[in-house]
């Protein structure tokens, strides 16, 4: 099963409007609640650094009974330093950006803790490629 | 695991219901459909929210009650009276008299269901920094939020805080006095009045408890109408109720929006409205609200002022309390208030039993309890979607063309149910086939109106 959702940079209203599509499709298949909860969390905070970081982005959903891979693209700055990066707190967001309640440089962190895998690839002007893997190894 | 056993309050009079679908609108599981011109509900779904019976013309929604009659076949009938009760009342009607006018009816004794909030304020805050690895703490107040997370929102299950509603509390209190008078339970007829259908269905089938300490359930409104009347009447110009507890501004304003997150050691938010509650619910499973404590959801705008079943405008009810609330200030400094000491005297026993167990999620939205047959489905589900009009006019007897498509693939609808479907195949086929099928959602009898016969 593949679906797609669009994402646009810069508009916090509609931020998490993709993850709640997805979110209803995995409800409607029998998942452990605990593992929807996980996909919920890490999915979002990808779709709010598309909203917060960049200009453009496509959640993409691909999925079957032993795995759930979302890989969320986006056309942006990309990082620069993703190590960096991936550190609690570290944040490039500007101060109007934190006043919105994002940028408390969790993301990515939270991201990691969440996903089974997590692949980030990304390129300086041009945009970033976060791809999360989930394993549904339900009993 | 799916539980079926669920008792539902909300019932669909079909001799009355015109089949218009404002209901199935506004329903926020989708559990309503027309068929045969009537609306039916699917119990899976239902959540005894009320949405439907606020928007429905020809009140042909109602709430089931119990037998008011059935009340005389104990020799102890309490009357569990929520403090929304009194605040139907005008401000110049003392709470005393209402009582009275209460035990008229039949009732031997009248409690407020509030008097174990005193309690639950310190065991909420405990439970809180008990179980600081669940963020935010939902509270398990409003029946209808608790159902509403069990069928939408599986994954918060486990927020739920697992303690009793002040009523449960109350109640169980009350009991344990009266037996210690020397009755025996079968001889104790504990009615709640109630503001809504969803603790109908709460006391009826409890979530996280085998049994409730409650025996049966009054309609606030009906018992609203006998008081009223007799107030008006001036049938009890004497007052039978002896000086008794009063219950303090924090019991009486619990009900209200706010009411419990105001005493929470903590960051806490509070919530009324369904809507309102099912956009907050979709923050709290996105993980962005986990730095509050304690949420306050409630189903219904106003809260428990606005119940479905509550008598007056909400804003009425909710200013009313609040200012009795002034007043129990004013009285308590001319030394004119009685405490209760029959729930502090039982504090002990009352937190032995104010747990309830985990709460568990219900299948509400799952397509198949088999994933991959479930994958085709959502598969086949898309395709349908895609292929419809996307205009969500109804006609076809379910909420949307989403909604159709699941029927359709759940073997519950046809794709000729669809209008637009029907008028792109009328082009080239015979209608009668099409007629039937309408036939089958909408009833004969609209459809001969149209004809003209
Ligand atoms: N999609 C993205 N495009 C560009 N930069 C990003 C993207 N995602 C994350 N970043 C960078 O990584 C940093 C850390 O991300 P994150 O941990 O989510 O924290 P936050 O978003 O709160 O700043 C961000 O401040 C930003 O500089
Ligand atoms: S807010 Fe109060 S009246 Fe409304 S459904 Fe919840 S408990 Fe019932
Ligand atoms: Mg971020």
């Amino acid at each position: 099963m593949h679906a797609q959702y669009e994402i646009q940079g810069g508009d916090f209203t509609k931020a998490g409007l993709a993850s709640s599509e997805v979110k209803k499709m995995l409800k409607q298949l029998n998942l452990d609640p605990k593992i929807i909860k996980r996909i919920a969390v890490a999915m979002y905070e990808a779709e709010v650094n598309v909203v917060a970081h960049a200009y453009h982005g496509i959640m993409d959903i691909e999925l079957n009974t032993e795995k759930i891979i979302i890989k969320v693209q986006d056309t942006g700055p990309g990082i620069a330093d993703i190590d960096k990066a991936m550190e609690e707190g570290f944040s490039t967001a500007s101060k109007e950006v934190r006043e919105m309640g994002f940028g408390a440089g969790m993301g990515l962190p939270n991201i990691k803790k969440n996903a089974d895998e997590l692949i980030l690839n990304s390129k300086i002007n041009k945009g970033t490629e976060v791809k999360l893997v989930f394993y549904l190894n339900h009993q | 695991m799916a539980d079926h056993t669920f008792h539902h309050a909300l019932k669909i009079l079909e001799e009355v219901c015109i089949g218009c679908t404002h209901c199935m609108q506004a329903c926020p599981t989708e559990a309503l459909r027309v068929r045969n011109g009537k609306a039916v509900l699917n119990k899976n779904k239902c959540v005894d929210c009320g949405e439907c019976m606020r928007v429905c013309p020809v009140n042909a929604i109602t709430v089931e009650q119990d037998d008011f009659e059935d009340i005389f076949k104990f020799k102890v009938r309490i009357a569990l009276v929520p403090s929304v009760f009194i605040g139907q009342f005008a401000r110049n009607i003392p709470t005393r008299k209402i009582y009275s006018s209460i035990l008229e009816q039949g009732f031997t004794h009248v409690y407020e269901a509030e008097h174990g909030v005193n309690i639950l304020i310190n065991a909420v805050n405990s439970y809180l920094d008990n179980r600081k690895e669940i963020r935010p703490v939902i509270s398990s107040f409003c029946p209808a939020i608790v159902r509403m997370i069990q069928v939408r929102f599986p994954n918060l299950a486990e927020n739920i805080m697992l303690l009793k509603a002040p009523l449960d509390i109350a109640a169980l209190s009350y009991r344990k006095v009266l037996n210690e008078r020397g009755y025996n339970d079968d001889e104790i007829g504990i009615y709640y009045i109630t503001p809504c259908a969803a603790k109908i269905a709460a006391v009826k089938s409890p979530v996280g408890e085998l049994s409730s300490a409650i025996t049966g359930v009054i309609r606030l409104d009906s018992l609203y109408n006998k008081v009223y009347s007799s107030i008006k009447k001036e049938v009890n110009s004497s007052c039978i109720v002896p000086e008794k507890e009063q219950l303090k501004p924090r019991e009486m304003t619990w009900s209200l929006t706010g009411g419990e997150s105001r005493f929470i050691n903590g960051r806490s938010l509070a919530i009324d409205g369904i809507n309102n509650a099912i956009e907050f619910l979709e923050k709290i499973e996105n993980g962005s609200i986990s730095n509050f404590d304690f949420i306050e959801l409630r189903a219904c705008d106003e809260s428990c002022a606005g119940g479905i079943l509550s008598a007056n405008n909400r804003f009425l009810v909710s200013e009313r309390l609040k200012e009795r609330a002034k007043q129990y200030k004013l009285d308590k400094k001319e030394g004119k208030i009685i405490n209760n000491k029959t729930i502090r005297q039982n504090t002990e026993y009352l937190l032995d039993h104010i747990s309830i167990d985990e709460v568990k999620a219900r299948s509400g939205l799952m397509l198949d309890e088999d994933m991959n047959a479930a994958l085709k489905k959502m598969e086949k589900i898309r395709q349908f979607t895609n292929y419809l009009p996307g205009i969500d006019c109804a006609a076809c007897g379910a909420p949307s063309c989403k909604t159709l498509a699941e029927d359709i693939v759940q073997g519950n609808a046809k794709t000729l149910d669809c209008i637009f479907v029907q008028y792109a195949i009328n082009r080239q086929e015979s209608s009668e086939k099409m007629n039937d099928q309408m036939e089958k959602i909408w009833g004969t009898e609209k459809l001969n109106k149209l004809a003209g016969s």
